[in-house]
């Protein structure tokens, strides 16, 4: 088939499939690599955005050796124990999401954590992330695709209730991250044209709404400040006009690694989490960016090209709408940190330090590779 | 299959596979946008965010330059800079703002004052991770308290800052001034850029005639800073200039002893060497501490010093404005003798009162039955009354107010003493201008015993005496004695202006200087008790202004008006005789009479800078014993 070897790197391999110890292990070398290169990168950038502070590296590099345990151990099962489990890990996440609003804990005027006795604190909001998706992709791959209207309906009403309760804790950034995993299944599910275009029209009129009903006023602060950061230059401006100064003065081919001074002056705020990129652009300019968005293309390209290469509709679905997710991340936050987008809360993936986020695309991944690797040699 | 319906898998998957061509798209064009911000960012807006980045990054800062020190002529510190310490807060360091002031509060003494006007700081617009000043001033115990307690409280720090320091406050501060806080008005007239790092500026005194002087010229330096405003190293330094100490002719000793002889009482002293016009003593009792005023003093404080009855923050002997009484006399004599009015024998009757015609106003002699007969010796001896009216009704007003302008009256003679006042030189031109009636020959005869409407600063009777003391060689007087750098007194001193007063007889300075030591030392002088025994001669004139006038007949008793009605006592002086090594002015208010009350102070002084304090006392007193040999 002629978009298999477009998308084909192993010319030898006609499935693309990997032999003898990788497929023992059940990982794609190649998406490995692209991974490790991405994750090596990103410990360099992290050791000058957190000022050379070598315990924050460390804690990283425990917080990915736990993610790629479970990347590991996502990839080992097969896709079918995924789509098996899909509603109950679906109603069990709702419940989680339900809980965190009762008695989950946090900071800030948000409840994001959910600390239960004899578990580590985590966050449920984070879980759905993978688990809408694959609800979406469960209940709309057991009927032909493209779905049919009503099917349609109850697929976006599966994506929209937990980003509801998502967006009550209140945590906007990771309620449309999980909004748009779960319409990204509805989209390569086969979802028509005119309804995606109706769709995006009552969004447009939906904005205005949400605007005056639906969001808090720190929210439209950050998109007011997005509009005219000029307007309030030592509150919330203050951060994009810090970041885009230390992007800016990073020029061609940056200050040198270590030698940002917006970052290591403490001009540039979250420098090592949020805003990690701009210390990246400043200390590696603009051949660094270039150079960071071609390791994260090539992943996206690997991604889509195992989700083309997966053997029935579930995988497609869910390995498409993960790997859209995650361009998602890159997206946003390239965007606010540059200054094109609201300052939304979304981690530079793989990059940024942090720990949940971390290990949820870690285990992205995981499915990816299980998806790729657990393919039958005999096509259906 | 286990879904149960019929699934066209190839048609799926090539619905799939375009749909993913259509993602892969928006994944291309999403990327591209991104990558054309950077480009915009990285390359073509680079110039305008390498300007910010260094912005933000360097910075100009300005150095204060150290405030000169002022000094007496004997060396003795009048005015140095301490290091103060006040406690600032980060407000993005703490953690709970209001927890952190509770704590504070309970370590330290902050009244509401300070915490309201750190709440008002903290609801204004600055830059994140400046600090704001809590409290000024803390003493030891306070800081040493503070430091027990600063692991608990991130973001609170101490910080020191050099502010004026008077160590003698109450006996210097109406004759240094003292240093504020700049205020609007100020800020409108200083250099900004000089005065950029500056937060204290002259206000009265020495410390504003010479702010110029004693400020210095402000440094700077380019600093690298991070954001919280903490520097992290120096790039590029200009040393400010410290200001220029300065030496002043004050002696602290003898200010200090003229403030003890004024102890409890309130009154002035001013006291100059002839010789250099320099002011030895300024003294304006009660004093007040003026250190409080440097870190800005608190209303009550304030309210206490200025609702006394006794006025401590009234600078009485360049702005307490006196009618001079018979301490003008001095300079009356020598009008009177050099313009032809009255001769040194001239000898008159005194029947205890003055007529200008027969049936006129009758003006009393002090002395209800009269002198007799008086000569001039005699009247300045006695303070006879009639011959002054006398003679100022023959030299009329306009020569008297010739002759009293030379000695500087009516005017500001000083060189460098800020604030003093001109007093009034009455005149008919001055009488038709603010009074708008005319010049009466009765308001002539006042003048001739330096009553009326004359008025003069203590400042004013020490300069004119000193010009007596002097034999009419003008030397306007002056604080500043010598600047401790290169810099040289000329440059600074305003030029003098004043030609000496030239008499036809020179001998007449003489005469009237022996008939101001009769005053002292003669059998009949008002002041004699106070000149007895002493190892030099000296000469003075007692005075005595009355608060409130009396009428023509009307009897003066002391012990019937209040204390603070009855009348001013005054003296004037200089001693020795001759070669004259210090002249002063004595006024205590409400003190009664002169001869009783002003002229021992001045005889104390006089003792402390002759035979104690001045350069040569020892050797004078030496000389004085053989002089007294030959009598």
């Amino acid at each position: 088939m002629a978009p298999r070897e477009v998308f084909s790197s192993t010319a030898s391999n006609p499935l693309g499939r990997p032999r003898g110890l990788w497929s023992a292990l059940h990982l794609d070398p190649i998406l490995l690599f692209l991974l490790i290169v991405l994750i090596s990168c990103g410990f360099f950038v992290l050791y000058s955005g957190a000022d050379r502070n070598l315990d924050v590296v460390k804690a990283q590099g425990v917080r990915f050796a736990v993610a790629f345990v479970v990347m590991l151990v996502f990839a080992q099962l097969d896709p079918s124990v995924f789509r098996r489990w899909a509603p109950w890990l679906y109603v069990l996440g709702l419940a989680g999401l339900v809980a965190v609003l009762f008695v989950g804990v946090g900071a800030k005027g948000a409840q994001r954590w959910l600390a239960l006795p004899g578990l580590p604190r985590f966050q449920p909001s984070e879980l759905m992330k993978l688990v809408v998706p694959i609800m979406a992709a469960w209940y709309l791959s057991r009927h032909f695709l493209p779905p049919k209207l009503s099917r349609i309906g109850v697929g976006l009403a599966i994506v929209l209730l937990p980003m509801l309760l998502i967006v009550r804790q209140p945590d906007l950034g990771t309620s449309l991250l999980v909004g748009m995993a779960g319409l990204f299944v509805v989209f390569f599910a086969g979802m028509s044209w005119k309804l995606i275009g109706a769709f995006l029209a009552m969004v447009s009129v939906a904005a205005p709404v949400m605007w005056f009903f639906g969001m808090r006023e720190y929210q439209k602060q950050r998109v007011l400040t997005l509009l005219d950061p000029q307007s309030d230059p030592l509150g919330a401006g203050w951060n994009i006009i810090q970041s885009k100064t230390a992007i800016g003065s990073g020029g061609l081919d940056g200050k040198g690694w270590l030698q940002g001074t917006q970052s290591h002056l403490e001009f540039l705020p979250e420098s090592h989490t949020d805003f990690i990129v701009a210390v990246l652009a400043e200390e590696f300019g603009f051949v660094g960016i270039l150079i960071l968005l071609s390791v994260y293309f090539l992943i996206i390209l690997r991604c889509l090209f195992i989700a083309v290469t997966a053997q029935d509709s579930f995988s497609r679905l869910v390995a498409g709408a993960l790997t859209m997710t995650f361009f998602i991340y890159v997206f946003v936050n390239v965007g606010m940190v540059s200054g094109l987008l609201p300052v939304v809360g979304v981690p530079l993936p793989l990059v940024s330090y942090g720990g949940t986020s971390t290990v949820t695309l870690m285990a992205a991944f995981g499915i990816l590779m299980s998806i790729h690797t657990h393919r039958r040699m005999i096509t259906a | 299959m286990p879904w149960g319906e019929f699934k066209d898998t190839a048609a799926e998957r090539r619905l799939f596979q375009r749909r993913v061509t259509v993602m892969l798209a928006l994944v291309f064009f999403l990327l591209s946008v991104l990558v054309a911000r950077m480009y915009q960012l990285q390359i073509v807006e680079h110039d305008i965010y390498t300007t910010l980045s260094d912005k933000n990054r360097v910075q100009v800062q300005s150095v204060p330059p150290p405030r000169g020190l002022v000094y007496d002529r004997n060396q003795v510190l009048l005015a140095e800079n301490r290091p103060v310490f006040s406690v600032t807060v980060v407000p993005e360091r703490v953690g709970e703002i209001d927890a952190a002031l509770e704590q504070l509060v309970g370590i330290l003494d902050i009244s509401d004052e300070d915490l309201e006007r750190f709440q008002r700081r903290l609801r204004e617009p600055r830059r994140p991770f400046q600090e704001i000043p809590l409290r000024y001033d803390l003493n030891e115990d306070e800081i040493a308290r503070l430091a027990v307690h600063r692991h608990e409280l991130p973001g609170v720090e101490v910080e020191a800052e050099l502010v004026r320091y008077y160590p003698h406050s109450e006996l210097t501060a109406h004759a240094l001034g003292f240093v504020g806080r700049i205020n609007r008005d100020e800020l409108q007239r200083i250099d900004p850029v000089n005065y950029a790092g500056t937060n204290y500026i002259g206000k009265s005194g020495v410390e504003r005639f010479y702010e110029e002087l004693l400020h210095g010229r402000v440094g700077y330096q380019h600093v690298e800073t991070n954001a919280r405003g903490r520097t992290l190293r120096v790039l590029e330094r200009e040393n400010p200039v410290p200001g220029e100490d300065l030496k002043l002719h004050l002696d602290l000793r003898l200010q200090a002893r003229a403030h003890e002889l004024l102890d409890g009482r309130r009154g002035a002293i001013v006291a100059i060497e002839p010789a250099t016009g320099g002011i030895l003593a300024l003294a304006s009792v009660p004093g007040f501490d003026a250190n409080k005023f440097v870190t800005g003093i608190s209303v009550p404080d304030y309210r206490e010093l200025s609702e006394s009855n006794d006025k401590p923050l009234f600078n009485r002997a360049l702005r307490g404005q006196y009618p001079p009484g018979s301490t003008l006399k001095p300079m009356l004599a020598i009008a009177a003798l050099d313009s032809g009015a009255v001769t040194r024998d001239h000898t008159i009757w005194d029947p205890g009162h003055f007529q200008i015609n027969s049936s006129g106003r009758r003006w009393r002699d002090w002395k209800r039955g009269g002198h007799g007969w008086v000569d001039l010796t005699y009247a300045m001896a006695q303070s006879c009354d009639v011959y002054f009216y006398e003679a100022a009704v023959e030299m009329g007003v306009d020569t008297m107010v010739n002759y009293l302008a030379r000695f500087g009256f009516g005017e500001d003679a000083t060189l460098d003493v800020s604030g003093a006042l001109s007093g009034i030189l009455p005149s008919p031109d001055w009488k038709r201008a603010t009074r708008n009636e005319p010049w009466y020959p009765g308001d002539t005869v006042n003048l001739g015993i330096g009553q009326g409407f004359m008025l003069s600063t203590p400042l004013q009777l020490a300069t004119a005496t000193a010009l007596i003391a002097n034999r009419g060689e003008w030397v306007e007087p002056r604080l500043l004695k010598d600047i401790q750098g290169d810099r040289s007194v000329e440059e600074f001193l305003p030029s003098e202006t004043h030609e000496p007063l030239k008499l036809k007889d020179p001998s007449d300075w003489e005469f009237i200087a022996e008939t101001m030591a009769e005053v002292m030392h003669g059998v009949k002088g008002t002041a004699r008790a106070a000149g007895r025994g002493a190892p030099y001669r000296m000469a003075g004139k007692t005075g005595t202004a009355q608060v409130f006038s009396l009428a023509e007949d009307e009897e003066y008793d002391a012990e019937e008006v209040r204390e603070r009605l009855r009348d001013h006592a005054l003296f004037v002086g200089f001693a020795p005789v001759k070669k004259p090594q210090i002249a002063v002015a004595v006024i205590v208010e409400n003190g009664g009479g002169g001869s009783s009350t002003a002229a021992p102070v001045a005889r104390a002084l006089f003792d402390a800078w002759i035979l104690e304090f001045s350069a040569a006392a020892g050797s004078l007193v030496s000389k004085t014993d053989s002089q007294r040999e030959a009598p």
